[in-house]
């Protein structure tokens, strides 16, 4: 299991160590603990933070101990072990890690660690015992690490907050309230494209989530519906309705989905359906994947032609691929450059673009743009002679978008929700739903 | 901010201020200097001068100034172990404390003071908390356990901890199930034969259940845990695979990789033709692309599984092959994973659409990423065989670029398509040979001196090239100098008028001007055979070459199969066994999948090319087994060995190399000195024992040692047909000696056998003589003689062999291991100065020693006893009352074993030193 975990600056520098097995940096027994971690610390430090080589791998073997690493802004993360740990599951809990962490003071960031260590040690002290994860939902550390300290519980409090650390829902404490019972559903897709410069997709995938915002009472019990290829299917089966043409249009062939834990998950392989009691406030309910009928919002269609060794002419369209009515936003087309470029020439007919040398790219951005339009932009690149054999790597062109809907064709059926024991029914409960589908990578070769 | 002074602050004059503060009556100021003191603390400076304050800040009901307190104890209570002590009142008294909170993080905190003293005092404060009515503490106290057992093992024994433990399992609380689990499979993996975890059918339904209902991190231990359990039968192994899917939705990725590791598992026991098979299948394609999109590093750790799973059922992602492709922002370790499983996946289906993408990526930035996709442009021709011809052209557009790392790395992938598809390609030499100048890496070199030699008569200006390489020959690297050396020969050969003078002269500076003792045998075996025979030589050096295998790099099976048991974990991103990174006992003990391996294996065996090591010995097996050309096909893909190929389609080559190594150091059958005389000597102890386990029986005929039938292949196993059986020899004949029993309600007929490749080439010499038809509950004796000349392969252990027996129901595999002492030949008695000689040259560290016990024979009696067995007394020596017989052996492969016995009268205990030799029998000598 995970033998020790150290937090260090850009500089590595350690700001937080915390060791939870001997076996990780053995220097003889009478030698103080301070010099034991700085053994481990130090290889770290030396082998990969300091390292002239870009990162070849995030785990690292030095002298039969692994490091596993995790990079946030300019704050490394590093577990240490010298067994056969379960290493997705390091991973996991380094990611889980910095969820709590950015949920009790904000950005992870040297200022904000320094500022939280005793925290961070309290927080490490609860989440990790031995080396092996314990319970890490914010939800339920919040009720019993605060900074606060904790002060005049009875003894019901107390049981309360270990049932809930230890118990089923571990996830969600009893007893909340609201005056007003709201949710808010968030499907945001990102959607992913890889081009050839003749306009044939190579790949193409939709990697959604639904973000849920739950502003509930008691301990409801919610259930989620959309239109799953096989769920709709099994239906139209079973109604043997007329309208079995029209939803099997409509419904989406989902690849593959992941869940909170607060899903049964048993359920959701049995039925198919998704039913759950949701922690309050924000969270992520699913993730999922698909493939197919994927509405592709921009088409990118570049023309580069070189004109001589010098100059390089490029053109670039973009196609809008939705419903007139509907607005795109934050539309940013990033054009490379070879890294010889001396001077660039930019015409564009909406928006505005900018060679930005320090980034080797012509960026183009349009604020808005409507379906079924198209752009045009096209550029001069001087290039300095060179005596560089190799040739310009070509880079794809990427794109940035927003739009408001799912590019999946995804849509929420229902969110049901029951509380048997407060007297709130499922028309009580005020729903919003919002479509948001954005840019993954959306490149095009050219 | 007030913390950044805190960090700042900590100076050499400053403990003083320190321990005021800590003693202040102020609660406020007391905490601040806590944390200053934690805070120096971290970064590294020590503070444990202050031990005796900050314990006295100890007593507070300050829950966050106890954590703190608690935590300056764990850091530095191994240093002031007596001071350690004045916690432990406190540590007790919290364990009582009415707040739940506060008696758990006392047991943590204790488990967590490593100082023997203390752990006396933890054990009642922890058999208390282990049935606190608190879930919470429960399950921190499980934990504890574990803690415990790393400090004294002993201790939790003595004290019943364990059973408490195992009592836990049945927790209602699924929390306080999991860390048990988790503490106990720890406990499980320092003691490799207890019994501790013992699954059951029961324990398992337990686990499952709170499988359904316990954090994410739960799931994983129990997950992890399940891996470790066999399931009796196929329908048990389907109802665990049943209530184990659902993790595959599961948002956390090490869930669904423990998963993944559970189903892979567990699937072995399944019958290929349930359609639950297939339907679980389907079910692990999805999430394992999922994977996917995972943050890079968790991509790293899954791309790494993919690629074992992909070898051990290429069917689950065969038609994923696009989320393979590589994204031009993906980490340089997502990438090259990515490619490796990409050639995985080629086939004919998909080729076109991976040669383009691979092509795209032979023009990144990247060198090794650039390097490796022309590799995979190379492997993919070798692989399908219809994209060869596209894969030849898009490696010659590369070789158009100029830029000089993909020039040289076209040219050897090139090389091995040349020696897959021989007389197709080779108009492509003229542009290869453009590129002359340009190549500076010893691997390109060599390759394209091969291409040279090889297709000299093609080439108008082959020895001017060849004579080019030759001016700089003392600062090649010797893989080069060895090739050039073999081309020019060729060349002779070839165009024996032109080029006398040439090769002439590269063989005086092979052999005469060369300190490379590989290069000066190799020019002089040329030298001999062209100045003996060069109508010989000419057959020899230009034989027709074997045709290389299609798959390269595969792991090999069996440690596919362990890493298979280890999704998941540091092995599998490693794919090194867990022996070779974790020290001590833990996580040595090897896994293996359920059900019979050897079905697996022989169904469809891999065309692995053996790494370095095995080589040399299924080389040298090759030697003996006449004609040359139906042995193991000789590895090509990898440059390093291409020497080894050109003459007599591999085996001379590796016998030059051999009898150097065995004039200067002794190796023990071809693999890396330090790795291989333990495993070899393990099946010819075990042999050795097994002769003198006789030895009581002084009444017994000599003859040679015949082990009792033991049962290879249980009739629950094989549809009814149950067999024992056991080998012999007789009069210099290897027989394998069977009883067959029909257990089954039915007839049997139409038998047959088959062997698997095994390390001594053991083959039928003839059909399996069954009467046939073998009615129920009836038995047969069938004796089935053995020939030794059958294809080898390296098996672990080496006398392992794996047995297919059909009958007229269906194919049945098993597999039994052979004594040794079976393949000793009847003229294994070494000459006495040959003896002599070997036995003086071999070095002591060559050296291996066991003690065969409980032997009551004198030194006389054993030696008859031996002989009886193949087993030549050479010399006999007496030194100070010791007997000390020196013996040789030959088995049937060539190898001499040579063996010290020392008896020492009225002790029962014999000492054997066997010093590994081998020498090659005599007609090898007469091709030299």
């Amino acid at each position: 299991m995970i033998g020790g975990l150290f937090i260090y600056n850009h500089k590595g520098e350690v700001l937080i160590s915390r060791v939870y097995r001997d076996d990780i940096g053995y220097v003889s027994m009478e030698q103080s603990f301070g010099w034991k971690m700085r053994n481990a610390v130090d290889a770290f430090r030396v082998n990969v933070i300091h390292a002239r080589q870009q990162v070849r791998s995030p785990v690292t073997n030095i002298a039969r101990t692994s490091f596993f690493h995790v990079k946030r802004s300019n704050i490394w993360l590093a577990a240490v072990t010298k067994q056969n740990v379960n290493a997705a599951m390091v991973f996991e809990f380094l990611y889980k890690m910095c969820d709590v962490m950015t949920a009790y003071f904000g950005k992870i960031s040297e200022e904000n660690i320094k500022n939280n260590f005793v925290l961070i040690y309290e927080l490490l002290d609860e989440i990790l015992d031995f080396g092996y994860p314990q319970n890490s939902e914010t939800g339920a550390l919040k009720t019993f690490i605060t900074q606060q300290g904790i002060k005049g519980q009875t003894k019901e409090e107390q049981s309360q907050i270990t049932s809930q650390v230890t118990g089923q829902i571990g996830w969600r404490r009893e007893g909340i309230k609201y005056r007003r019972n709201e949710l808010f559903l968030d499907v945001l897709e990102s959607v992913n494209l890889l081009m050839s410069p003749q306009g044939q997709v190579l790949s193409a995938h939709v990697s959604g989530r639904v973000v849920m915002k739950s502003y509930l009472s008691g301990m409801p019990e919610c259930k989620f519906g959309m239109n799953d290829k096989i769920v709709i299917d099994k239906q139209g089966k079973g109604a043997a309705s007329d309208d079995a043409g029209k939803s099997g249009k409509q419904s989406i062939a989902i690849d593959d989905c992941t869940f909170h834990q607060c899903v049964r998950l048993s359920k959701f392989d049995s039925e198919r359906s998704i039913s759950f009691i949701p922690p309050d406030g924000e969270y992520e309910l699913m993730r999922y994947r698909t493939t197919k009928d994927i509405i592709l919002p921009f088409r990118v269609i570049p023309l580069v032609r070189e004109v001589g060794r010098t100059k390089l002419e490029v053109k670039v369209v973009i196609k809008s691929n939705f419903k007139p009515s509907l607005l795109a936003q934050k539309i940013e087309v990033r054009i490379p450059t070879p890294l010889n470029t001396s001077g660039v020439q930019v015409i564009c007919m909406k928006g505005k673009a900018k060679y930005k040398a320090s980034e080797n790219a012509i960026v183009w951005k349009i604020k808005r743009m409507a379906g079924m339009k198209e752009s045009q932009i096209s550029a001069e690149i001087e290039l300095l002679p060179t005596n560089d054999k190799k040739k310009w790597a070509r880079p794809p062109i990427s794109m940035n978008f927003e739009v408001p809907f799912a590019p999946s064709g995804l849509k929420v059926r229902y969110l049901k929700v029951f509380e048997s024991k407060l007297n709130y029914s499922d028309h009580d409960v005020i729903k919003w739903v919002r479509y948001i589908g954005r840019s993954g990578i959306y490149e095009t070769r050219c | 901010m007030m913390c950044d002074f805190l960090f700042s602050l900590v100076c050499t004059g400053e403990i003083f201020e320190l321990k005021a503060e800590l003693n202040s009556d102020k609660k406020e100021k007391k905490k601040e200097a806590v944390k200053k003191v934690i805070a120096s603390m971290t970064v590294g400076k020590d503070v444990s001068a202050l031990f005796p304050d900050v314990v006295n800040c100890m007593q507070t009901d300050n829950l966050e100034l106890k954590k703190l307190v608690y935590l300056y104890l764990m850091n530095y209570a191994k240093s002031q172990p007596d001071m350690a002590i004045m916690a432990v009142n406190t540590f007790v008294k919290d364990c009582e404390d009415p707040n739940p909170l506060i008696r758990a993080l006392a047991v943590r905190t204790m488990g967590c003071i490593r100082v023997d003293k203390i752990t006396e005092y933890l054990c009642e404060p922890l058999r208390k908390c282990l049935k606190d009515e608190d879930p919470y503490v429960r399950k921190t106290a499980a934990v504890c356990v574990a803690k415990l057992h790393d400090i004294n093992a002993q201790l939790v024994e003595d004290q019943g901890f364990l059973d408490t433990l195992k009592d836990l399992i049945s927790d209602s609380n699924p929390m306080v199930v999991a860390n048990a689990v988790a503490a106990l499979s720890e406990i499980a993996e320092s003691h490799p034969n207890s019994n501790l975890l013992d699954l059951n059918p029961q324990t398992i339904n337990k686990l499952l259940t709170a499988l359904n209902e316990c954090t994410e991190w739960g799931q994983i231990f129990i997950l992890d845990c399940l891996a470790n359990y066999t399931p009796r039968d196929d329908r048990e192994s389907q109802s665990i695979c049943e209530r184990v899917t659902p993790r595959l939705s599961h948002a956390n990725s090490a869930v669904v990789l423990s998963a993944v590791k559970v189903l892979m598992k567990f699937m072995e026991m399944l019958p290929k033709d349930l359609d639950y098979y297939g339907t679980l299948l389907k079910k692990l394609a999805p999430p394992l692309v999922t994977l996917l999109s995972a943050e890079p590093e968790l991509q790293y750790v899954a791309l790494r599984n993919i690629n074992l799973i992909v070898q051990r059922r290429p069917e689950i992602l065969k038609h994923e092959m696009k989320v393979f492709f590589v994204k031009y922002n993906d980490p340089i370790y997502v990438k090259l994973e990515k490619l490796d499983i990409m050639i995985r996946l080629a086939s004919q289906a998909n080729i076109a659409q991976v040669l383009a993408e691979l092509k795209e990526y032979a023009t990144e930035v990247d060198v090794d990423f650039v390097r490796k996709a022309v590799r995979a442009i190379g492997r993919c021709a070798i692989k399908v065989e219809q994209s060869a011809e596209r894969c030849v052209s898009t490696l010659l557009d590369l070789i158009q670029t100029k830029v000089n790392y993909v020039v040289q790395e076209a040219i050897v992938v090139i090389k091995d398509i040349f020696r897959k598809y021989p007389n197709k390609y080779e108009s492509v030499i003229a542009t290869l040979c453009e590129n002359l100048d340009s190549l500076d890496e010893p691997e390109a070199r060599a390759a394209m001196i091969w291409i040279v030699g090889e297709y000299a008569e093609r080439i108008d200006n082959a020895d001017e090239l060849l004579e080019s390489f030759l001016e700089g020959f003392h600062d090649e690297s010797t893989q080069v100098q060895l090739q050039l050396l073999t081309a020019i020969v060729k060349l002779f050969l070839k165009k024996p008028t032109e080029t006398q003078e040439l090769v002439q002269q590269v063989l005086s500076l092979a052999t005469q001007d060369s300190d490379n003792p590989d290069l000066r045998d190799r020019g002089y075996i040329y030298w001999r055979l062209l100045s003996t025979d060069p109508v010989a030589a000419k057959e020899v050096v230009l034989a027709e070459k074997p045709l290389i295998s299609e798959e390269t790099d595969l792991i090999e099976p069996t440690l596919l199969e362990e890493l298979i048991c280890h999704i998941g974990t540091l092995a599998s991103v490693y794919h090194k066994p867990p022996s070779a990174f974790v020290e001590g006992s833990r996580g040595v003990q090897h896994k293996r999948l359920p059900g019979s391996s050897a079905a697996g294996v022989s169904e469809a065996p891999p065309a692995v090319i053996p790494s370095q090591g095995d080589l040399l010995g299924d080389l040298l097996n090759l030697d003996l087994t006449p004609p040359t050309t139906t042995g193991p096909p000789p590895p090509a893909s990898s440059g390093m060995q291409m020497g080894a190929m050109d003459l007599l389609g591999g085996g001379l080559d590796s016998l030059v190399g051999l009898l150097n190594t065995v004039l200067s150091e002794a190796v023990s059958f071809g693999a890396p000195p330090a790795a291989m005389p333990a495993s070899f000597n393990v099946p010819v102890s075990g042999g050795l024992d097994d002769l003198f386990d006789l030895g009581g029986g002084v009444g017994m005929p000599m003859g040679v040692f015949n082990p009792p039938k033991t049962v290879w292949l249980p009739a629950m196993k094989a549809k009814g047909l149950e067999i024992s059986g056991t080998f012999v020899r007789r009069a210099g004949v290897i027989q394998m000696e069977m009883t067959l029993t029909n257990k089954a309600m039915s007839v049997m007929t139409d038998f047959a056998i088959q062997f698997n490749r095994n390390s001594f080439g053991l083959a039928p010499a003839g059909p399996l003589q069954v009467l046939t038809p073998l009615s129920p509950n009836q038995s047969i004796e069938a004796a089935l003689p053995l020939s030794t000349v059958g294809p080898v392969m390296k098996m672990e252990p080496l006398n392992n062999l794996q047995v297919a027996v059909k009958n007229n129901i269906d194919v049945f595999y098993f597999s039994c291991q052979y004594p040794i002492s079976m393949l000793f030949a009847e003229d294994g008695k070494m000459e006495r100065q040959v003896f002599l000689a070997t036995w003086k040259d071999i070095p002591n560290d060559n050296e291996s020693q066991f003690q065969i016990k409980d032997c009551h024979l004198n030194s006389d009696a054993a030696s008859n006893k031996l002989q009886g067995s193949n087993i030549f007394t050479i010399a006999k020596r007496t030194v100070e009352g010791q007997d000390m017989l020196y013996q040789s052996m030959k088995l049937t492969n060539g190898i001499w074993v040579l063996a010290e016995l020392r008896v020492q009268a009225g002790n029962p205990n014999y000492t054997v030193s066997t010093p590994w030799q081998r020498l090659m029998c005599s007609n090898v000598w007469r091709v030299c």
